[in-house]
C-alpha cells in the first residue's frame, strides 16, 4: 500500500427520496456531515480539510457549488477541493481524501458528495443539443440500453437475470433506513412484468431519481481508534468515451483499476477474499457486467454468480446489500454512498443489511460513458 | 477554411428549495421586512447565512434589522446588462444595514455617479408586487427609511431561478470537412497514420494515437448494425412516436460506430448484423448535418458475421 495508513472512521447518509424540498442543498449535505462527525465522534475542530464531490454543474445550475457551501461544509481557513468525474464522482472524492492523510499532509479529512435533482432535470442536463450534431433522439437510457444488449450476446446470458438482479437490490434497499426505494415485496416476476423502456431495459432495472448527500471522515492512524474500516488500495482510471475498438462492455479502464487494486491490496482470488462489494449499478444488468470487468469472474460467467443467488446477502459475495444505485440514485453522491457502505460493512455498522463476518470490502462508482472509474478496498484488517 | 458556427443557447429554470433559514428571509421580503440572523460571534449576518462562517454550527437567532442603511462602497454602472435590477445607468453599492454587522449587495437608483457617495443613505425601494424573492427589493433609494404597508401570505419555500447561457459553437475544422461533405451528400472520415483506424465523424487527433488524422476516406452510405435498443418511452422533444430502435451503425469501412434510427421495417425485426443502408431527406433540404440521412433501413443483404464487428461492441 502507498502512503502511510488511512481508515474511515465514521460514515453519514441522508434519507435519500425524490424530492427534499425541506432543506436547501446546504442542508442537504450537513445532514450527512453531521452524522458523519457524530458517527466518527469527532467536531469541526478535528476536521484538517474538506473535499468536496458533485455531478455536473448543469445538474443545479450552480457553477462551483463549493464556494457557496463553504460555510456549510465547515471549510471556512480550511484546504477545500472539489472534485468532478461525472456519475464515479463519489468514489473519486473519497479517493481524494484518501489521498490527503496517505500523504501525510492531513490527519483528518472530511469527504462530501450530493445531489438534488429535484432542483433540475439530469435528462436535460445531459441531453443538451450541441450545433453541427444529430441527437438521436435515444433519451437517458438509450446510451447504455445498446451495450447491455452486446453483454446478453457475448456472455449468452438468459434474459431473467437483469430481473434477478433488480429484485435483490430493491428488497437489499427495503433493509437500509437510508434507501430511496424500499420495495421488500418485489419478485423476479413482478420486474418482468414492469414496462420496457429501452429494450432489453425495463422500468424496474433502472435506478430512480433522488435528493441525498453521503459524507465520511478518513483519519490517519494516530486518529483511526478502534475497528475503523482501513483503506488497503485505491485505484482511479479513465478512458475516452469513444475510440475504435472501444470495448464498451468491458472497459479497459475498469479493468486496469480493478488490476491495479487487488495487487495493491494484496488480493489474488478477489471472489474468495472479498466478503461483501458495493458496485455501481444503476440498470439492473452492470451487475454481470461489473462482476466481469473487476475481476471477480472469467469473462461472460458474470451473470453464472448472480443466477446462482452468490450475490445475495449471505451468498459467496453479497452485492449491494444496501440496494445500491438503483435503490437510491443522488448521482454524485451514489459513488461514496458504495464506498461508505463498505466501509460500514467492515466496521459492523451496517445494520439490518450487514453482512455477517465482513472484513474485505470494495466500494466501486463509474461514471460518463463508462468512462471514470474509482474503487477503493477496506479491510477491518489493519495491514501490517 | 472558414469556421463553421452557431449559436448554442442553455437555459433552464431552476427550482430552490430554500430551507429554513433563505425561506424565513424570503418570506419576510415578501412581507416587507428585513431579517438578519446572528453569528456565533454576536454578528449579524444580512442576508441571513445557514452555518457559522466561523464556527460551522447551525444559526438560528434572528434580528429584524433596517430598511435603511449605509453605502460602504460602490461602483457605477454606466450600460446595464440585461437581466439587472435597473435598466438605466445606476450604482452597485455595497450596502450595511441599520443593525446589521455585513454589508448586502444591490442596486442604488440615482440620476448619475455624482450622486453616489460612501457613506450616504439609501433606503429600499419596495417591488410593486413582492413574490418572495431577492427582486422584492426593486432597488435602493437615496433617503432614511419610511413606514411601509406590510403584505401577507403562505410561507416562501421555493423560488425559481431561471439560466441562460448564451455560447456561439465552432466546429473544428476536421468536423467543418465532414459537415460541408454531407452538404454535398458525400460521408468523409479521416484515417489515422499510426493505428489507420478511419473516424466518422473525423477528430482533430486519433484518439489512441494522439496525432492529427490527415488521410480523407469518402465512405459508403451502407454499413452494418452492431447493437441497439428500442426506444419504448415517450419523453420531451422525442420526434418519432414510440416503439423505434436507435442503433450503432458501422459504416463499411470505418473502425467506429455511430447512433441512428433504423426504419422501414417493424423494431422486433432489427437484429445484430443486419445489414442497413441510408435512406437520405431530399436534396434541397440538404444542411451541414447527419440528420440529412433521415434513418437508415433494412438493406436487404445477408447478416454480417458476429465475428465481422464484434470489436466494434
Ligand atoms: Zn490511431
Amino acid at each position: 500500500m502507498a502512503g502511510q495508513l488511512a481508515a474511515v472512521i465514521g460514515t453519514g447518509q441522508t434519507d435519500h427520496t425524490a424530492k427534499r424540498l425541506d432543506v436547501s442543498m446546504a442542508g442537504l449535505c450537513r445532514e450527512a456531515i453531521d452524522r458523519a462527525l457524530a458517527d466518527a465522534n469527532v467536531d469541526w475542530p478535528d476536521i484538517d480539510a474538506v473535499v468536496l464531490g458533485k455531478a455536473p454543474d448543469m445538474f443545479e445550475g450552480v457553477m462551483m457549488p463549493e464556494l457557496f457551501l463553504a460555510d456549510a461544509l465547515g471549510a471556512v481557513g480550511k484546504p477545500l477541493l472539489r472534485v468532478h468525474t461525472a456519475g464515479s464522482v463519489g468514489g473519486s472524492t473519497g479517493n481524494v481524501a484518501a489521498s490527503l492523510v496517505q500523504s501525510g499532509v492531513h490527519r483528518r479529512v472530511l469527504a462530501v458528495a450530493f445531489e438534488k435533482q429535484s432542483e433540475s432535470n439530469a435528462m436535460w442536463a445531459l441531453s443538451i443539443p450541441t450545433p453541427f450534431t444529430m441527437p438521436v433522439h435515444a433519451g437517458a437510457g438509450g446510451y447504455f440500453a445498446p451495450h447491455v444488449r452486446s453483454y446478453i450476446r457475448r456472455s449468452n446470458a438468459p434474459e431473467h437475470i437483469g430481473a434477478m438482479v433488480a429484485a435483490k437490490d430493491r428488497r437489499n434497499g427495503a433493509l437500509n433506513p437510508h434507501a430511496h426505494l424500499k420495495q421488500p415485496d418485489i419478485t423476479v416476476e413482478s420486474v418482468r412484468a414492469s414496462k420496457m423502456l429501452w429494450d432489453p431495459i425495463r422500468y424496474d432495472e433502472t435506478c430512480p431519481s433522488s435528493d441525498g448527500a453521503c459524507a465520511i471522515v478518513i483519519a490517519d492512524e494516530k486518529s483511526a481508534g478502534a475497528n475503523p474500516a482501513w483503506i488497503t488500495a485505491t485505484a482511479l482510471r479513465t478512458e475516452p468515451t469513444t475510440f475504435a475498438g472501444r470495448d464498451q462492455v468491458n472497459p479497459r479502464a475498469g479493468r486496469d483499476a480493478a488490476a491495479a487494486l487487488w495487487r495493491q491490496a494484496g488480493i489474488d482470488d478477489p471472489l474468495n477474499q472479498v466478503d461483501a462489494a458495493e458496485i455501481y449499478v444503476p440498470f439492473s444488468w452492470f451487475e454481470p457486467m461489473w462482476l466481469e470487468n473487476l475481476g471477480f469472474t472469467a469473462i461472460g460467467e458474470g451473470w453464472k454468480l448472480t443466477e446462482a443467488g452468490e450475490t445475495e446477502i449471505g451468498g459467496l459475495l453479497p452485492v449491494n446489500p444496501s440496494g445500491g444505485v438503483l435503490s437510491s440514485n443522488p448521482i454524485g453522491a451514489s459513488g461514496l454512498i458504495r464506498f461508505a457502505e463498505a466501509a460500514m460493512q467492515v466496521m459492523g455498522r451496517a445494520g439490518a443489511h450487514q453482512v455477517s463476518d465482513a472484513r474485505v470490502a470494495l466500494g466501486h462508482a463509474y461514471g460518463g460513458g463508462s468512462q471514470y472509474f474509482a474503487m477503493w478496498i477496506v479491510s477491518a484488517n489493519k495491514p501490517s | 477554411m472558414t469556421t463553421l458556427s452557431a449559436p448554442l443557447n442553455v437555459e433552464f429554470d431552476y427550482t430552490r428549495s430554500l430551507g429554513p433559514v433563505l425561506g424565513r428571509f424570503m418570506t419576510g421580503l415578501r412581507d416587507r421586512r428585513i431579517e438578519g440572523i446572528r453569528g456565533d460571534d454576536g454578528r449579524v449576518h444580512v442576508p441571513p447565512v445557514e452555518y457559522d462562517p466561523v464556527t460551522a454550527r447551525k444559526l438560528t437567532d434572528w434580528v429584524e434589522v433596517a430598511s435603511a442603511g449605509t453605502v460602504q462602497t460602490w461602483a457605477w454602472v454606466p450600460e446595464p446588462d440585461e437581466g439587472q435590477p435597473l435598466t438605466h445607468p445606476f450604482a452597485w453599492a455595497l450596502i450595511k444595514l441599520d443593525g446589521a454587522d455585513t454589508a448586502m449587495l444591490h442596486a442604488v437608483d440615482v440620476p448619475g455617479p455624482e450622486h453616489m457617495s460612501t457613506g450616504m443613505r439609501v433606503r429600499v425601494r419596495w417591488a410593486a408586487e413582492p413574490v418572495g424573492s431577492i427582486h422584492d427589493i426593486a432597488c435602493f433609494e437615496p433617503g432614511e427609511a419610511v413606514e411601509t404597508e406590510p403584505t401577507q401570505g403562505e410561507p416562501v419555500t421555493m423560488v425559481t431561478t431561471p439560466v441562460r447561457l448564451g455560447y456561439t459553437h465552432s466546429a473544428s475544422s476536421e468536423e467543418a470537412r465532414y459537415l460541408n461533405g454531407l452538404l454535398e451528400g458525400r460521408l468523409l472520415g479521416q484515417r489515422c497514420p499510426v493505428c489507420q483506424k478511419v473516424y466518422i465523424p473525423p477528430r482533430g487527433a486519433c484518439p489512441t494515437d494522439g496525432v492529427p488524422t490527415v488521410d480523407e476516406v469518402e465512405l459508403p452510405d451502407r454499413g452494418t448494425v452492431t447493437t441497439f435498443c428500442i426506444v419504448n418511452v415517450p419523453f420531451l422533444g422525442q420526434r418519432i412516436t414510440p416503439p423505434y430502435v436507435a442503433a450503432y451503425v458501422l459504416l463499411d469501412g470505418a473502425d467506429i460506430a455511430f447512433q441512428h434510427l433504423i426504419l422501414g421495417c417493424d423494431a422486433s425485426e432489427v437484429r445484430m448484423g443486419m445489414r442497413v443502408k441510408a435512406a437520405w431527406r431530399p436534396r434541397e433540404e440538404w444542411q451541414r448535418s447527419l440528420a440529412n440521412i433521415d434513418h437508415f433501413e433494412p438493406s436487404g443483404e445477408p447478416d454480417a458475421p458476429f465475428e465481422t464487428y464484434s470489436q466494434h461492441l
